[in-house]
């Protein structure tokens, strides 16, 4: 049992507020990605679980037990810092022993937990090394062999993949959450890679200037945002923002209508790019600027009314620069956001 | 072209002519000195010194001193620094009156003991008024060899423990929280954490402070002399002694050459032994 309880916490520098009245419940054995832009506190929020900052109020509970006074070593936790905290008078195999040996771990123990880690994270190589002689990547991935090594029941990780080339950070991904899945353990995962989060989690915190936006499966995510900030900043690419004018509950944009539920007089259509069909007349008018061949699909950012929006169509479809294109949303996706605050409409959020 | 080639030479000249007018020159100098005897080349001059009473003394006395101070001072400045570490508010207060003995010379705080330490002193007036003792008792005399050497200590690790400190501090300082924290995350408690990770960190700044507090403590001089003049007889002070009590600065000469050649060894000593290799550096 080592669920993580995170109760109204809030955290201020100075005058500066990091973290606002944040409360979170991360179940036992729970992979959860904290997904946010540079600054929104995901650091901080990990420190204060792990002790290394004190929150200016507000409790942890971990495996239901209040830890908010206790000191990081009495929590039962393992951290992968987001800039190493690799030991550089270590070698890589001290490093990765180093949470074993403070157990009292016997020599046979200690090689086993080595051995197993550096494994998993490719590092056999390095270990005699001392870590001033590796790379970025190499160290990193020696500070989640650490953690990995002392098998925690609770693991923060601190964008520990940040470092790593796309093809070694693909493997990694999968290797961490085989890994973490059949061990049961409880992760909190720090990243503003919003592929990664939705690759690895079971589900997804988004946080936002020091609150969470928005905390659900991935799949649930991207699809139903709860505010235009998460669907910006979840799917690549981002989704699209039009605004329409509602006239006697009706959005209206070229051909395009849709009754909608709001007082005001506009309204602000999220339409993943991908949601979008090319149709013969009517719908939306888009003027195409840029194709980009993606592979899979071809994407095409261009401008509805005015507005910049972007559309996956077939790989094969034949589109330039310049066309007018007539575009047909499929209403069951459409995120209807109120403008004013930007959240999303007939939500509970 | 040529201009550049030569401009970092004459950037370093002036440095250079000083360097070798104000210390070369005179090392020669005192070198000859010691191997001259009425302007031939002989040994009299150690000979001298060695035959002398106060020879034997001096030595044991100068290297008793530093085994004494060095490591109480290191210690000390550890407890101190770590303790400036933690704090929050008034730290720099509490470091800039720690500092203060710096900015006295080593006469003067040889002075202040022993306003403190003589017979008619604070210590004595304190221990009469409770009773203690009846009548001054004399702490700094030859009959009272212990008492002496304690006061000495004393007097040197109040004068000097402030540069060790501004050395450590200041290495405190360069070690990034995070490894302190990675290790308090991973089991390690705070006495263990000063063992596996503070002090290997802090290892460069250990050995500076370690060189240069002992190339100072071999050339301990004032503070001695004011507490206790040639009562303690020390090997700066014996070469002072021979230079103008005795007006033979030949042997004088001697001397500072030994000096010289003690504190270079214990630099190599140091540098050998606290060796950080570059692999094992941050
Ligand atoms: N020790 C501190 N003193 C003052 N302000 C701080 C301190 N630590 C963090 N902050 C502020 O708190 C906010 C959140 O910082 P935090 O490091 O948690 O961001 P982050 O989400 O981890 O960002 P990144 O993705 O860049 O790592 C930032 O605005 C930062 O400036
Ligand atoms: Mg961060």
């Amino acid at each position: 049992m080592s669920g993580i309880r995170i109760d109204a916490i809030e955290k201020r520098f100075g005058a500066a507020r990091a973290l606002e009245q944040l409360t979170l419940d991360v179940e036992d054995g729970e992979f959860l990605a904290l997904l946010g832009p540079s600054g929104c506190g995901k650091t901080t929020l990990l420190r204060i679980i792990a002790g290394l900052e004190t929150q200016t109020s507000g409790r942890i509970f971990i495996g239901g037990r209040d830890v908010s006074a206790l000191p990081p070593r009495e929590r039962g936790l393992a951290m992968v810092f987001q800039n190493y905290a690799v030991f550089p008078h270590m070698t890589v195999y001290e490093n990765v022993a180093f949470g074993l040996r403070m157990k009292g771990a016997t020599a046979a123990e200690v090689n086993k937990q080595v051995e197993r880690a550096a494994g998993l994270l490719h590092i056999e190589p390095y270990l005699e090394r001392y870590p001033a002689k590796l790379s970025g990547g190499q160290r990193q991935r020696v500070a989640v062999a650490r953690a990995l090594a002392v098998q925690p029941a609770v693991l923060l990780m601190d964008e520990p993949l940040s470092n790593l080339d796309a093809l070694l950070r693909l493997e990694m991904r999968s290797e961490l959450k085989s890994v973490l899945n059949s061990s049961g353990t409880t992760t909190v995962y720090v990243t503003h890679d919003q592929t990664e989060a939705m690759g690895l989690a079971d589900r997804i915190a988004v946080m936002h200037q020091g609150v969470i936006e928005q905390i659900d499966r991935p799949q649930a995510l991207y699809e139903r945002p709860a505010t235009r900030f998460v669907g910006g900043f979840v799917g690549s690419p981002p989704m699209n923002f039009i605004d329409m004018p509602v006239k006697a509950g009706l959005a209206r944009l070229g051909d395009f209508t849709n009754p909608v539920s709001t007082g005001r007089d506009t309204i602000t259509a999220g339409i993943r790019a991908e949601d979008i069909a090319v149709v013969e007349r009517g719908g939306l008018p888009f003027d195409v600027m840029v194709c980009e061949p993606l592979g899979a699909t071809l994407l095409l950012t261009g401008r509805v009314a005015g507005q910049l929006a972007r559309v996956a169509v077939r790989p094969d479809a034949v589109v330039a620069p310049g066309d007018r294109l007539n575009l047909e949303p499929s209403p069951g996706r459409i995120v209807w956001i109120d403008p004013a605050n930007g959240k999303a409409i007939g939500q509970a959020a | 072209m040529t201009n550049n080639r030569l401009l970092p030479y004459l950037l370093i000249a002036p440095a250079t002519v000083f360097l070798v007018l104000l210390f070369v020159v005179p090392l020669v100098q005192t070198i000859a000195l010691a191997f001259m005897d009425n302007g031939v080349a002989s040994l009299t001059n150690f000979r001298k010194m060695a035959g002398d009473l106060n020879f034997g003394l001096s030595i044991g006395n100068t290297f008793l001193l530093v085994l004494a101070v060095i490591p109480l001072q290191i210690c000390m400045a550890l407890v101190m620094a770590m303790m400036i570490q933690k704090m929050d508010k008034g730290r720099d207060l509490v470091l800039w009156i720690w500092i203060i003995p710096l900015g006295i010379s080593d006469l003067a705080a040889g002075l202040v003991w022993l306003a403190i330490l003589q017979d008619r002193g604070y210590v004595n007036t304190v221990l009469n008024m409770l009773g203690l003792v009846d009548g001054p008792v004399n702490w700094l005399s030859y009959e009272a060899p212990v008492s002496l050497f304690v006061g000495v200590v004393l007097a040197e690790v109040w004068r000097a423990t402030a540069i060790v400190l501004v050395i450590l501090v200041a290495g405190l300082q360069l070690i990034p929280k995070e490894y302190g924290e990675a290790a308090e995350i991973f089991g390690a408690g705070p006495w263990t954490r000063f063992r596996k990770i503070t002090l290997p960190l802090l290892k460069p700044s250990i050995q500076s402070a370690l060189i240069l507090r002992t190339v100072l403590a071999f050339e301990v001089f004032a503070v001695v002399y004011a507490l206790s003049g040639r009562n303690f007889p020390v090997l700066v002070g014996e070469a002072y002694a021979w230079q103008h009590v005795n007006q033979n600065n030949g042997v004088a000469a001697v001397y500072a050459i030994l000096v010289m050649a003690i504190s270079l060894a214990a630099t190599v000593i140091y540098i050998r032994a606290l060796r950080t290799p570059p692999e094992m550096q941050p």
